[in-house]
């Protein structure tokens, strides 16, 4: 990991834009648990990526997973999906609950889990489809085919991800023709287009240029109201500004926990300090 | 000096210069190809001036009538040799192969002529080149017209009388064509189906009395159906002969023509540019849209180019869902393990293979096993003729799409590779099931990769000739394999092929001189179908790409 701009470490400008938001008061014990990660230890075959992580994830906040690259923060979000499922000889120990089922239970239905889940990536992956196409996709899915009410859908999950204005005159051209930053909107657009509960954001913002990243931010302000949003970022002033509790990762251990001006401003680990002030990175 | 060789060639100039000279090579090839075939080819249909020449042969002159169907260089010592006496100085003479036509008056339409030996050489204006559904060409002169037996215009005036007398064998003959291909060969199709429904009947132990009459009362309308055509024909056939012409040949020998022989009549040596023009349209016209004449050397290949098309349409719609079905299942649910590694393996040789193997294959168990059984199942009242177990278009097809079954699977296993996996995870991450991925994003979009595959299969099956000689194409087919005869498409019939067609009228053939422009029209016109055949699938290729062009972010 080389230090680039993105790593640089917190200035002043950062912290006073945490306390500015009046989040001082969060503490973990007034949240409404939506998931709790349990004992979770990850393989990939012989090799372990997480080790023991225990965390809760509240509801209706936005928590963000920061931490160098490798150690596996993008992983613990795949998980909370069972994306991780897709790759060969990954296992899973522990429970991580959602309203307190086990999602690695046997007997859960892993579609109906998706559809609760839903999950944005790092780039943006929308299908060669019309947008009106990329949006619908998920209720498709579930054999929603009526027009009227796929109409009324789409409008709304667009408007929700701030992209109405700019594509409500195209809905039928390809989703290829928008900017990166416009079809990154579209598939988070595509993703409460069918209402999941948590939407899981894996560096959203990574591929964007300055202004569609504020763009994205704005967003996850908005959408924090509806949803449970868990963000992996690169970028710790983006975690500062967009995240109500952040969780510190360092080589698949969860080092630290905490609501975020709390954990920027004062953090209880050494090595997350020494991460935020850019001592390694 | 050294450094400047050196450096040139580290400049990596001298394999610009090797790719360039590689790529030229290529397409000179090609070129090349494509021109011999095209020259050699379409130059058969112009109407070509027909010589009158007085030939010293043998110590006295003669007259030779045709057209120059070939020339080439011979060197006066092996004339000589051959005991032509010359007396020229030359070392080296031009030697005419001389078309003569008139078989059935010399026995041969062939000559070769030597130019020092030819007296004279004429374009007379009034020379009739008649072509005959037998016999091939008749070259000669007009002497007079008869009708009913009785001369109606003689010398001169022949020519003109003639017109309205052909036009008249030309509908009739029009007309008789109809009822015996189409008419007929309707009628007995329908007797046909009824008798193998009796003999159903009869197999199944259902043959009572009521359905025998009912059998009975639709085979005597039927017959009577027949009758009246066969009346009709009759008085056809009596019409038709009811005209000929007498002509002179080279030796002054006249014959007697009837013009119901004749197919075209023409005067190459009055015809202006024009005339020539839309004369070898017409013939160019005649030989894709007409029947063969002649054991294939004579009139069009339509037949041929009818059954190459179907039968490659039939090996796509077998060879694409089988190669599709088959490559999903190894790239999106085989568990990699030495089973699928050796599929790939034995899919890999497949393709290597000669043709010839897949068609004893295809004879073997298509034909005799799965044919044979399968007429024993579902055809016992035609036995014991055979109706699938013998050679035929399903069979044909069915091999070629084994043959180009890796290609399919080759191709469309590239696509799915080639597919980002976000947009799997994209989709998954909907709710979306493995299946509904498949079925609603990676299938559509690994679509131009499938079509790329069934364009190379298309090109390979267009141009395989020995497999199928084994299982299906004849020399001539007497009814075509898609026609208007219920069921329409007939995947029991045997069918002509292009390939096929080359090989035979090329070498199978009694009149070699006279096919062989044949052999390359017809190359070039099977060369023609695969580009056409390929330009469409490509055509679809590239608009599906266009719709799903993701890959190239």
């Amino acid at each position: 990991m080389t230090m680039s701009g993105e790593q640089t470490p917190t200035h002043a400008m950062d912290m006073s834009t945490v306390l500015d938001r009046d989040v001082s008061t969060q503490s973990l014990e007034n949240e409404d648990i939506c998931l709790t990660i349990d004992n979770v230890d990850l393989y990939y075959g012989e090799k372990q990526a997480l080790f023991d992580v225990n965390m809760v994830i509240p509801r209706k906040k936005v928590t963000a997973f920061i931490g160098p690259s490798g150690c596996g923060k993008s992983t613990l979000l795949r998980s909370i999906n069972r994306m991780n499922d897709l790759v060969d000889g990954c296992r899973v120990e522990g429970k991580i609950c959602l309203d307190g089922e086990n999602i690695y239970d046997r007997g859960i239905n892993i579609s109906d889990l998706r559809r609760k889940i839903g999950m944005v990536f790092q780039k943006p992956n929308p299908f060669p489809k019309s947008i009106y196409e990329n949006v619908a996709y998920g209720l498709r899915l579930q054999g929603i085919n009526n027009r009227s009410t796929l109409d009324d859908v789409v409008e709304w999950a667009l408007k929700g991800a701030a992209l109405w204005d700019e594509v409500k005159d195209r809905l039928q051209e390809n989703a290829f023709g928008l900017s990166g930053g416009q079809q990154q909107r579209l598939v988070i657009a595509r993703a409460i287009a069918i209402q999941p509960e948590v939407l899981l954001l894996d560096e959203p913002a990574s591929a964007l240029d300055p202004i569609s990243t504020l763009k994205i931010e704005e967003l996850i302000y908005e959408l924090k109201s509806t949803y449970t949003i868990a963000i992996v970022t690169h970028n710790m002033q983006q975690a500062a500004r967009v995240s109500d509790y952040t969780a510190f990762m360092y080589l698949g251990k969860l080092i630290e926990f905490d609501a975020t001006d709390k954990l920027f401003t004062n953090p209880s680990e050494k090595q997350t300090e020494d991460y935020i002030t850019g001592r390694y990175g | 000096m050294m450094n400047d060789i050196k450096d040139w060639y580290r400049s990596g100039l001298p394999f610009v210069w090797l790719n360039a000279a590689a790529v030229s090579a290529s397409i000179i090839m090609v070129l090349g190809l494509l021109i011999l075939i095209a020259v050699r080819g379409l130059s058969h249909f112009w109407p070509h001036t027909v010589y009158e020449m007085t030939y010293h042969w043998g110590g006295q002159d003669e007259v030779i009538i045709g057209e120059i169907h070939d020339q080439e260089l011979v060197t006066v010592q092996q004339l000589r040799d051959a005991g032509i006496q010359l007396d020229t100085e030359d070392e080296i003479v031009t030697r005419y192969l001389i078309k003569m036509g008139n078989r059935d008056v010399y026995g041969v339409d062939f000559r070769n002529v030597v130019k020092p030996l030819i007296m004279a050489r004429e374009v007379p204006g009034d020379i009739v080149v008649l072509e005959r559904h037998e016999y091939g060409n008749f070259y000669g002169f007009l002497k007079n017209v008869k009708q009913s037996g009785q001369v109606i215009a003689s010398g001169e005036a022949s020519w003109e009388a003639l017109q309205p007398l052909l036009e008249r064998v030309y509908r009739l003959y029009d007309e008789i064509k109809e009822i015996e291909k189409s008419e007929i060969g309707s009628v007995n199709y329908r007797i046909e189906r009824l008798r193998l429904k009796e003999r159903g009947l009869e197999l199944d132990g259902k043959k009572t009395p009521e359905a025998v009459v009912e059998l009975d009362a639709a085979r005597a309308a039927l017959q009577g159906e027949y009758r009246v055509l066969e009346q009709r024909l009759v008085e056809l056939y009596t019409e038709i002969k009811r005209d000929s012409l007498t002509a002179e040949v080279q030796n002054g020998q006249v014959v007697e023509i009837p013009l119901d022989k004749i197919v075209k009549a023409y005067r190459p040596n009055t015809m202006g540019l024009f005339a020539k023009i839309g004369f070898y349209i017409g013939k160019l016209w005649e030989f894709v849209s007409d029947e063969p004449r002649e054991a294939n050397t004579e009139g069009g290949i339509f037949p041929a180019i009818y059954g190459t098309v179907i039968m490659v349409l039939v090996m796509s719609v077998m060879v694409t869902p089988l190669g599709i079905i088959a490559a999903v299942y190894l790239r999106e649910y085989a568990k990699e393990g030495p089973l699928v590694r050796m599929i790939h393996i034995a899919v890999n040789n497949l393709a290597g293979v000669p043709s010839i193997v897949y068609g004893v294959f295809g004879l073997g168990f298509f034909v005799y096993f799965l044919g044979g059984n399968l007429d024993q199942l579902f055809y016992p009242e035609a036995l014991p003729s055979p109706t699938f177990g013998t050679p035929g278009l399903m069979w044909a097809s069915l091999t070629l799409a084994l043959l180009t079954l890796p290609v399919v699977i080759v191709s469309t296993e590239e696509g799915l590779a080639r597919i980002p996996s976000s947009i799997r995870e994209g989709s998954l991450a909907l709710g979306a099931t493995k299946a509904e991925t498949l079925w609603r994003t990676i299938l559509p979009m690994a679509s131009p990769a499938m079509m790329t595959g069934l364009i190379l299969a298309v090109a390979r099956a267009a141009g395989e000739v020995a497999p199928l000689m084994l299982v299906g194409v004849v020399k001539l087919a007497p009814s075509l394999p898609l026609d208007g005869n219920f069921p329409f498409l007939h995947l029991d019939r045997k069918f002509m092929h292009l390939g096929f067609h080359i090989y035979d009228v090329g070498f199978q053939s009694p009149n070699v001189e006279a096919a062989r422009p044949l052999v390359y029209a017809t190359a070039l016109l099977l060369v023609l179908v695969i580009i056409l055949l390929n330009i469409t699938s490509i055509t679809i290729r590239n608009h599906l790409r266009e719709k799903y062009r993701a890959l190239e972010q």
